[in-house]
């Protein structure tokens, strides 16, 4: 067998800052002229097949208080459990979102399509959370408290039913759900390294 | 893209979420380890950027808060690189984002208090698409130091923000690029969280006179390497190679 040739290390992470709506969402920075707006404004476009719901949800840090100045991105499958670039996956979900937690509130929403579930794992949506005084994006998932979960291999994973729980939204309407995140301390939010 | 998994995230080369002396890393820095999987086509796949989505000024911030009316203050510097992956791999076609202060080190953003003036000729913002070798290019002003309230006269060294994006969500990454011989780099706690010191020396931008344009612009090289795949060996020679 020939050796592998070493991979060349990852450039390291820093932090997004407090100022990352510039780069990111410009709008919400107040540009509005500099470019066609912002990227990941909708996780779908209209006409895309399946359930829309919406997702809300406020992102905590040590002290218990929600963060305003964080951004979160998305990304999910389509109704079939595709992703967008996959064979068949329907041209209406790109499947991307992004969002400033408000200045004010510390609320984040959006609105989407219920995702499938992509192949031998329980239907969920990706988050990547970045922010002032967090040095690496922390990535996570929300799952569907409706769904069975047994054999999805994360969540059967975790050694904690407790803990487990982190990742499940709660549902707050017929197609409405919450998914606090909570960067530390009491129900600390499971975040994955994969 | 296709082929194997994502190579696990090294995360000794990488700062950890706990770095007390950057203060705001305290109560934002989970406690508990991280959950460690192999990855799934949903940190494989990612999202796509067209070329459509690109406007012809987006990737020169000395013009585009304007949109070419009028020059942003402050000196002209090129920024520009290679992205690849960690099997050496152009990564081509991907968003770059890039965000920063203007000259005198004020961000345009409402949180920004710092008393050095806004330019009202920049705004901070740029964006491209990778070409067919993983090369990009931006026109900018160096940003400017300024200070912060980590701690007792805490600057912040020149840095641009830089955002980027592979053909896979699990390569997501977002950091910074310093300018070479800028003696706050040593100061900074931020900086300082790399645990690695050549990590950190490649986040130095380069002074590359190669690009510099007489009576124009300075240049300055970054090149940026982000999470690659599993190779899957064929006839004892990794796939592709």
């Amino acid at each position: 067998m020939a050796r592998r040739p070493d991979p060349d290390p990852e450039t390291a992470s820093q932090t997004a800052g407090p100022y990352v709506h510039i780069g990111c969402l410009p709008s919400v920075a107040g540009f509005h002229a500099v470019f066609d707006g912002d990227l990941g404004a909708s996780p779908i476009i209209e006409g895309a097949k399946g359930d829309v719901i919406t997702v809300e949800g406020k992102i905590f840090d040590g002290y218990g208080d929600p963060l305003l100045d964080g951004m979160i991105e998305t990304w999910q499958a389509d109704a079939k459990g595709l992703y967008a670039g996959q064979a068949g996956a329907d041209p209406k979900v790109p499947g991307f979102g992004r969002r400033a937690t408000d200045a004010e509130t510390g609320a984040f929403s959006f609105r989407t399509i219920r995702p499938g579930a992509a192949k031998g794992q329980a239907p969920h949506i990706a988050f990547w959370i970045v922010a002032r005084g967090i040095n690496i994006g922390l990535l996570t998932r929300l799952y569907f408290p409706e769904d069975n979960h047994s054999d999805d291999p994360i969540l059967s994973r975790i050694e904690t039913a407790e803990r487990a729980k982190t990742l499940i939204a709660a549902k707050i309407g017929d197609a409405a759900y919450r998914f606090d995140i909570r960067l530390q301390g009491d129900g600390e939010t499971v975040f994955l390294d994969m | 893209m296709t082929g194997g998994g994502l190579l696990p995230r090294d995360r000794a080369v990488q700062p950890a979420a706990l770095t007390p002396e950057y203060k705001t890393s305290v109560t934002r820095s989970p406690r508990s380890p991280l959950l460690t999987l192999d990855s799934t086509v949903t940190e494989e796949t990612g999202p796509v950027f067209g070329h459509d989505i690109i406007g012809p000024l987006d990737n020169d911030l000395i013009n585009n808060f304007t949109q070419g009316a009028s020059l942003a203050n402050g000196e002209r510097v090129l920024i520009h690189g290679r992205l690849s992956d960690q099997n050496g791999r152009a990564v081509p076609g991907a968003l770059i984002e890039i965000w920063q202060a203007n000259a005198g080190g004020r961000y345009r953003h409402a949180n920004d208090s710092y008393f050095a003036p806004l330019d009202p000729n920049f705004g901070g913002c740029g964006r491209t698409l990778t070409d067919d070798d993983g090369n990009y290019r931006f026109m900018t002003i160096r940003p400017g130091a300024y200070p912060w309230p980590n701690g007792p006269n805490a600057w912040r060294p020149m840095h641009v923000h830089f955002s980027l994006f592979g053909a896979a969500f699990g390569q997501r990454l977002i950091t910074q690029m310093y300018f070479e011989g800028d003696p706050l780099i040593d100061l900074c706690p931020i900086v300082a969280a790399i645990p690695d010191q050549r990590q950190i020396d490649r986040l130095v931008a380069h002074l590359d006179m190669s690009q510099a344009q007489s009576m124009d612009h300075l240049a300055y090289r970054f090149d940026i390497t982000l999470r690659g795949r599993n190779q899957t060996m064929f006839e004892n020679r990794p796939e592709g190679m």
